[in-house]
């Protein structure tokens, strides 16, 4: 970042060392009236996302309409193909001869799943995302390692950086940083 | 923090060795993996192993190549014999494709820890692995650009795959099961390309891994949705590659062939499968861990869990071989007991002592833990047992198709030259690709390893 452009902040940023830490820090954060709160972590950590007031996710959901739509498709088109479209006599056997159908409706029911799972969860969480103001610190290049983070964004309606900053320090945070966004 | 002690004595784990050696830090792992793709020169080994692999992918090529050119009259196949090889190694390589998954997903399922080092490269190798079996109904067919004509498209001629048919279902479930892989295993890289993103140094390296992790940045949020659509597609490919290799096992158990038409085949079959797989997991683990160094991660424990599954469905493709016996004498069928009495007494009968031998009698030696601990008996054991599963795809193809219900129909099945350079293509493109990934991308889940750290710190009550 060069220092003439100007610059709006997104947010305060500490650093802690251990997840105990940070799951402490969270939850003291949303206890202290905290809203936007957000934290970065090398591993997924048990409880963390509860303490930050993230609860429930949609992927469950998506994933079983994909799997509902993908078995209705799959049986659908093999319905439709052998039935409606070019029905075929073989051997007198009835068109509808759904038996032999189940496996492909199966495959497709997986495959519908699994596609709107992944889809459905890089949607969710706006990714690809290339930029992201919290890369603009150096230190978060540790939220990979070993290092662990609690951003408190700008938006939050108590924000006032001093107070967070403090706050954060109180917290045992290591390091605590302004994350600037580029206007 | 999250300094591993060494592991305390207590009476339930003394026999076991670790899944991660102890003394390992988060940032050791991280470093450790990442180093291998990162800053690593690339070796003599590595360099002259690619040059050979990648001279037999040029093999592969003139191989099929020849093979458009002339038609698949080059093949040893011919009426009574249409399948041959192609159908032989198409199964084989599916099957051991699905060790990978099983490792990924069913073990996961199962809290298994230990398989936390091994599903990177077992996944890699399930995509690779389905990549050679896909091949081979491709350039079977003859006529590789029209492939297009076993998917449901509107055509001008009005007519529609025939779905009764298990060829069709096959297209299904091989196509679903290589797509969900390849999510799966992409979803399982997301956090570790991040990883490599982050200790890149070089610019094509940032370039690349920050392209390929999509902007992934470790969020409580990110981290919360992305274990939930693991856990689901875990759950998703449970099933699938139990499907797939049952599809597989229909296109020869939904025909009335003598051999072939049995119902034990999907179980056996899927045994079969997981048992070959498992035998290629270690074939590429044993030199992997030795090469680069990773012994810490891929423990005696992985290769000793490894070869006890082995055991275990070696045992059940053990039962499937007398099941089809038993069968065969008890039903009376005299096309039956014919059949098996060719495999013991026919043309092809070496074929069938051989994988007896491979598959059945030299596993055995899997009960003795010594064996179980000794890398080279394991590697070894590991070829013999995909040797054995090759020999059992070729029993079950070729035997049943020679030996049809009428002598008149009776034939010989001899591979050619274009047949051996087809497969040991396929090879070589296996391992080829196995070469570039482990260079190219972490062939050990990072993210997972770490977690691995954290777990074991916790449960050993050692975390400062």
């Amino acid at each position: 970042m060069t220092e003439h452009r100007s610059h709006i902040l997104h947010g305060i940023m500490g650093e802690f060392e251990t997840p105990d830490e940070l799951l402490s820090a969270a939850k003291k954060a949303r206890d202290a009236g905290y809203k936007h709160i957000d934290a970065f972590t090398p591993i997924p950590i048990e409880g963390l996302a509860q303490a930050i007031g993230f609860r429930w996710t949609a992927v469950p959901l998506i994933t079983l309409i994909g799997g509902v739509g993908g078995g209705l498709t799959g049986f659908g088109l093999q319905y439709w193909c052998s039935a409606i479209s070019y029905p075929m006599n073989i051997a007198g056997r009835p068109l509808n001869s759904w038996p032999a159908f189940i496996p492909v409706t199966f495959e497709l029911t997986v495959l519908g799943a699994s596609i709107f799972a992944v889809v459905g969860m890089l949607a969710l969480n706006k990714l690809p995302q290339p930029y992201h103001p919290v890369f603009n610190i150096e230190r978060f290049a540790g939220a990979s390692t070993d290092r662990f983070f609690l951003l408190i964004e700008a938006r939050d309606p108590k924000f006032d950086p001093a107070g967070i900053a403090r706050f954060l320090q109180d917290l045992s945070a290591r390091h605590v940083t302004e994350v600037k966004d580029e206007e | 923090m999250s300094v591993t002690q060494p592991p305390v004595n207590s009476p339930e784990i003394r026999h076991l060795d670790p899944v991660l050696e102890p003394g390992h830090t988060f940032a050791s792992v991280t470093d450790k993996i990442s180093s291998v793709v990162l800053t690593r020169p690339l070796g003599i080994g590595w360099l002259a192993g690619f040059a050979l692999t990648f001279t037999i992918v040029n093999v592969l090529f003139i191989s099929i190549a020849w093979l458009i050119i002339k038609g698949v009259g080059i093949w040893g196949i011919n009426i009574p014999i249409g399948w041959g090889f192609a159908i032989v190694n198409f199964v084989w390589w599916i099957g051991i494709g699905h060790a990978g998954t099983l490792i990924s997903a069913i073990l996961y399922l199962l809290n298994q820890k230990w398989r936390t080092s091994i599903n990177r490269f077992a996944e890699a190798m399930t995509l690779f692995a389905v990549a050679c079996a896909g091949l081979f109904p491709l350039i079977h067919t003859g006529r590789p650009w029209m492939a297009y004509y076993m998917f449901p498209y509107p055509s001008t001629m009005g007519v529609w795959p025939q779905f009764r048919s298990p060829l069709i279902w096959d297209v299904f479930a091989v196509s679903t099961y290589g797509t969900v892989s390849l999510l799966f295993w992409f979803v399982g890289l997301l956090p570790d390309l991040a990883t490599l993103r982050d200790r890149a140094k070089k610019r094509y390296q940032q370039v690349i891994f920050g392209m390929l992790s999509m902007g992934w940045r470790n969020s409580a949020r990110h981290w919360h949705r992305y274990q939930s659509a693991y856990l689901l597609l875990a759950g998703l490919a449970t099933p699938l590659v139990l499907s797939v290799h049952t599809v597989v096992s229909f296109d020869f158990a939904v025909a009335i062939v003598p051999g072939w038409h049995t119902t034990i085949f999907p179980p056996y079959f899927v045994a079969g499968a997981i048992y070959s797989g498992f035998a290629m997991v270690l074939t590429l683990a044993i030199p992997l861990r030795k090469a680069y160094g990773l012994e810490d991660f891929i423990t005696m424990r992985h290769l000793d869990n490894m070869a006890k599954v082995m055991l275990a469905t070696g045992l059940i493709v053990a039962y499937g071989y007398f099941i089809e016996f038993f069968m065969a004498f008890y039903s009376g069928n005299k096309f039956d007991v014919f059949l098996a009495e060719q495999r013991l007494h026919g043309p092809y009968s070496h074929f069938y002592y051989a994988l007896i031998l491979c598959n059945i009698l030299t596993p055995q030696l899997l009960w003795f833990e010594k064996v179980r601990r000794n890398v080279a008996a394991l590697f070894v054991m590991s070829l013999i047992i995909n040797t054995g599963m090759w020999l059992e795809r070729f029993v079950i193809v070729v035997i049943s198709l020679t030996r049809d219900f009428m002598p008149s129909a009776w034939g010989r099945y001899s591979p050619t030259f274009w047949d051996y350079s087809t497969f040991i293509g396929t090879l070589g493109l296996f391992v080829m690709l196995i070469f570039l990934f482990v260079r190219g991308l972490p062939a050990i889940a990072i993210a997972e390893m770490r977690e691995l750290v954290e777990h074991e710190g916790h449960s050993k009550g050692a975390r400062s």
